[in-house]
């Protein structure tokens, strides 16, 4: 017996099984019938979806994009002037303070607070100009995650652990040399130590060095009435006082200038929410609010493809006939007769199911992505940019987890024999903990577990945007943010799958037929 | 009532039948007890809805119930066993009354068992987790009009699932196909309406989605913001399971079996 005998023996099993498959009318008509459920649901949950800007000509303002391609939020006060070529920018911060919105105690009475929020930002900045969206590296204190550096909207360095007080001020200096910017802190000007280096994207020769101040606006999230939660973000916004303001290098004939980067004007013609900024002997004092980060306020493509949930329950059904029939008709004692070595033989069945699965997920999601984003887009939503690749990993995964959970549900059919117990089993496997996770009333947490240790743990392969610890914003699975990393979601899937495939091929060996 | 004899003599001898009900007591006080061992309650005005909590294991427990009804069709199907039933029996809408008389004679003596574990199960977990007097939750009980009404709703829900999975099996003729489907209205349709933002098309999904409409019925607060109130609810599932069963019924009298 040898290797290559194996193979051929395992494809010609899979001929059969194939034959098998393309040739019951109801298994061929259920993977049709799952690849209509999964467009026709995403199409009319996109068309269903409308948003519009308001205001008489309801066009949305652009959203800018970063360096990355990325949409992204690019709003604070900028105090800068021009640097031309190598040079740093030193500060002492001495205080961050804030104020902070909360959700109304009596309606319509806005209630502000004096508080900093925990990513609120402020420090020293060098920015390719100051249009948003703009390639930039920043070192800044913030409300409570300590020194960072961060550059070009996605990337983000931890420093220090310390905040910023009028006992305890810091001290930031950025530098430039070449196309590296380097970030240095220290509690007493004199002992540096280095935050981290960045090298922001196409950085011209001269660039803009000042000061700055964002804050992203408060979250809270509350019980929705009919199941999940509802995150708001309110206003908020800080302010940082800075003095030993130095800038060395190539500062030639300019001086400060105010800009409210990303300002928006209300009908009036005021600009809503202002930041600003004063300057007297030598301390200046910067409001800012908005944040410098990717944005996470739009729709994921992956949206389009919430009617997977009804494909998978199709596929769920027809992989697990595909064994139980052969039960209930008595043709297992045929196929067993034909491959008497019976993990090959399920191994076969698994490898047609899975190829079936996959060609029709990417089949359904190949036309309901592309199709979705333009419903979408028509009806005036906004759908977050993402990469080509990131598009093809969205349709690829779909149809990968199709196939997995076609896998694990052709080898429940195979250890329990029964359809009726077998498609129970994988529904509740796989379809059941999404759905609980997305539009119960679960607690975030719970949801967050079910997604980690279910085989349902592989839909983090539809999620297109990822989440960023240093962005506010209410991460939840209801909101498309799956715990686990894509790849690492997927994993889990196919664990559960081949542990049923292995258990399925041990009892098929132990048991008569 | 030879039909009915006939049925139950089937359905008693089965030996799934015990440990299907069996499984959906224990699913449903299970599911209920580990949400409300999750769910907690810190302070004053969280929102949650604490009957609705303690039962929400009738979404769970209630796909037990589906293969139960299923199969009480279906089975037949599967195994031939149909014409020996009809050829005994046929009157064949005598043989459907007497197969659903029965399914909602045994769910509603299972739900009954299961809601009254969920509602015990929450009323001592519960108080441990926030949930008192002073955060605005008495302690659950059944005297309480609201709390008895959610109880009873969900045994009546229950059953009209039963009656829905039985119709759809009577439908389709087979088991694997006709669970397939039961779910997909249950669980699919009741996620759809969060995935419209359009309002209007929300409520509208969400009010013909039979589970979600169904379950209205364990809501004891905020009943002004639901899309349906709980016993205008559970006649939405009423009509489905109805529907489902007159088209089961036809299609079992028109059609060779």
């Amino acid at each position: 017996m040898t290797f290559a005998y194996g193979w051929r023996s395992l494809a010609r099993l899979s001929r059969a099984e194939w034959t098998k498959f393309r040739t019951v009318r109801g298994w061929v008509l259920g993977m049709a019938v799952a690849v209509l459920v999964t467009v026709g649901l995403g199409l009319f949950s996109a068309s269903g979806s409308h948003s519009s800007c308001g205001g008489p000509s309801d066009v949305c303002p652009a959203v800018p994009l970063g360096p990355g391609g990325e949409a992204v939020d690019d709003k604070f006060f900028f105090v800068h002037r021009t640097l031309d070529g190598d040079g740093s920018i030193t500060v002492r911060v001495t205080s961050l303070t804030g104020r902070i919105r909360l959700p109304d105690a009596t309606p319509g009475v806005r209630r502000v607070v004096p508080g900093v929020e925990p990513w609120a930002k402020a420090g020293v900045m060098i920015k390719d100009g100051t249009r948003q969206g703009a390639a930039y590296a920043a070192l800044m204190v913030t409300g409570r995650h300590g020194v960072r550096m961060q550059h070009d909207f996605v990337h983000d360095t931890a420093g220090g652990r310390s905040g910023v007080s009028q006992a305890a001020p810091r001290w930031l200096r950025l530098t430039r040399a070449g196309d590296e910017l380097t970030g240095y802190e220290s509690a007493d000007g004199t002992r540096w130590a280095k935050v981290g280096t960045a090298r922001p994207a196409g950085l011209p020769a001269a660039v803009q060095v000042g000061l700055f101040a964002a804050c992203p606006g408060d979250l809270t999230v509350r019980q929705a009435d009919l199941g999940g939660a509802v995150a708001a973000l309110r206003f908020a916004e800080a302010t940082a006082a800075f003095d030993h303001v130095a800038v060395r290098g190539g500062t030639s004939g300019g001086s400060w200038r105010d800009d409210d980067i990303g300002a928006e004007r209300e009908p009036g013609g005021a600009i809503h929410h202002p930041g600003g900024a004063t300057r007297a002997g030598g301390v200046f004092t910067v409001t800012g609010n908005g944040d410098i980060a990717p944005r996470t306020d739009g729709q994921m493509v992956e949206k389009t493809l919430s009617g997977l949930l009804a494909g998978l329950i199709v596929v769920i059904v027809v992989a697990v006939v595909f064994v139980t029939a052969e039960y209930r008709r008595g043709l297992i004692r045929t196929t067993l007769l034909a491959g008497p070595r019976r993990g090959r033989t399920l191994t076969a069945k698994a490898v047609v199911i899975a190829a079936v699965t996959f060609a029709a997920g990417v089949a359904a999601a190949g036309v309901t992505v592309p199709l979705g984003a333009h419903i979408l887009r028509a009806n005036g939503d906004y759908l977050l940019p993402v990469g080509p690749l990131t598009d093809l990993r969205v349709v690829a995964g779909t149809a990968a987890l199709l196939a997995v959970t076609a896998v694990l549900a052709l080898a429940l059919g195979t250890v329990f024999r029964r359809s009726a117990v077998a498609i129970t089993g994988a529904i509740a496997l796989v379809v059941l903990p999404r759905i609980l996770a997305t539009t119960s009333v679960l607690p975030v947490d719970a949801s967050r577990w079910l997604l980690r240790v279910t085989p349902a743990a592989g839909f983090a392969l539809q999620q297109s945007v990822p989440a960023y610890p240093q962005v506010t914003a209410f991460y939840s699975p209801q909101a498309g943010y799956y715990p686990l990393a894509p790849w690492a979601g997927f994993a889990v899937s196919c664990g559960y799958a081949v542990l049923a495939l292995a258990l399925a091929a041990l009892v098929l060996r132990r048991r008569d037929a | 009532m030879r039909e009915l004899r006939a049925e139950w003599t089937k359905l008693r001898t089965l030996p799934s039948t015990f440990w299907l009900l069996l499984a959906a007591v224990a699913l449903t006080v299970t599911v209920s007890a580990a949400a409300a061992a999750i769910v907690s309650c810190p302070s004053a005005g969280c929102r949650y809805d604490a009957p609705k909590i303690g039962l929400s294991g009738v979404q769970a427990g209630q796909a037990i119930v589906v293969i139960l009804a299923v199969l009480s069709a279906g089975g037949e199907y599967g195994t031939g066993m149909i014409r020996t039933t009809l050829t005994a029996m046929p009157r064949r809408t005598a043989v459907l009354a007497a197969k659903a008389t029965l399914l909602t004679a045994l769910t509603s003596a299972a739900g009954t068992a299961a809601v009254l574990g969920s509602v015990l199960a929450a009323r001592l977990i519960l108080p441990g987790n926030g949930f008192v007097p002073a955060h605005g939750y008495p302690t659950l009980s059944l005297a309480d009009g609201p709390t008895l009404r959610a109880a009873a709703g969900s045994v009546v829900y229950l059953a009209l699932i039963a009656l829905l999975g039985l119709g759809v099996a009577t439908a389709v003729r087979d088991s694997a196909t006709a669970i397939g489907l039961v779910f997909g209205l249950l669980y699919v349709l009741s996620v759809l309406p969060y995935l419209v933002t359009d309002p209007y098309w929300g409520r509208f999904l969400w009010r013909i989605s039979p589970m979600n409409a169904g379950l209205a019925v364990q809501s004891t607060a905020h009943l002004s913001s639901l899309p349906v109130g709980p016993w205008a609810g559970l006649c939405v599932l009423a009509a489905w399971a109805g529907a489902g069963l007159l088209t089961g019924g036809l299609l079992f009298r028109l059609r060779d079996a």
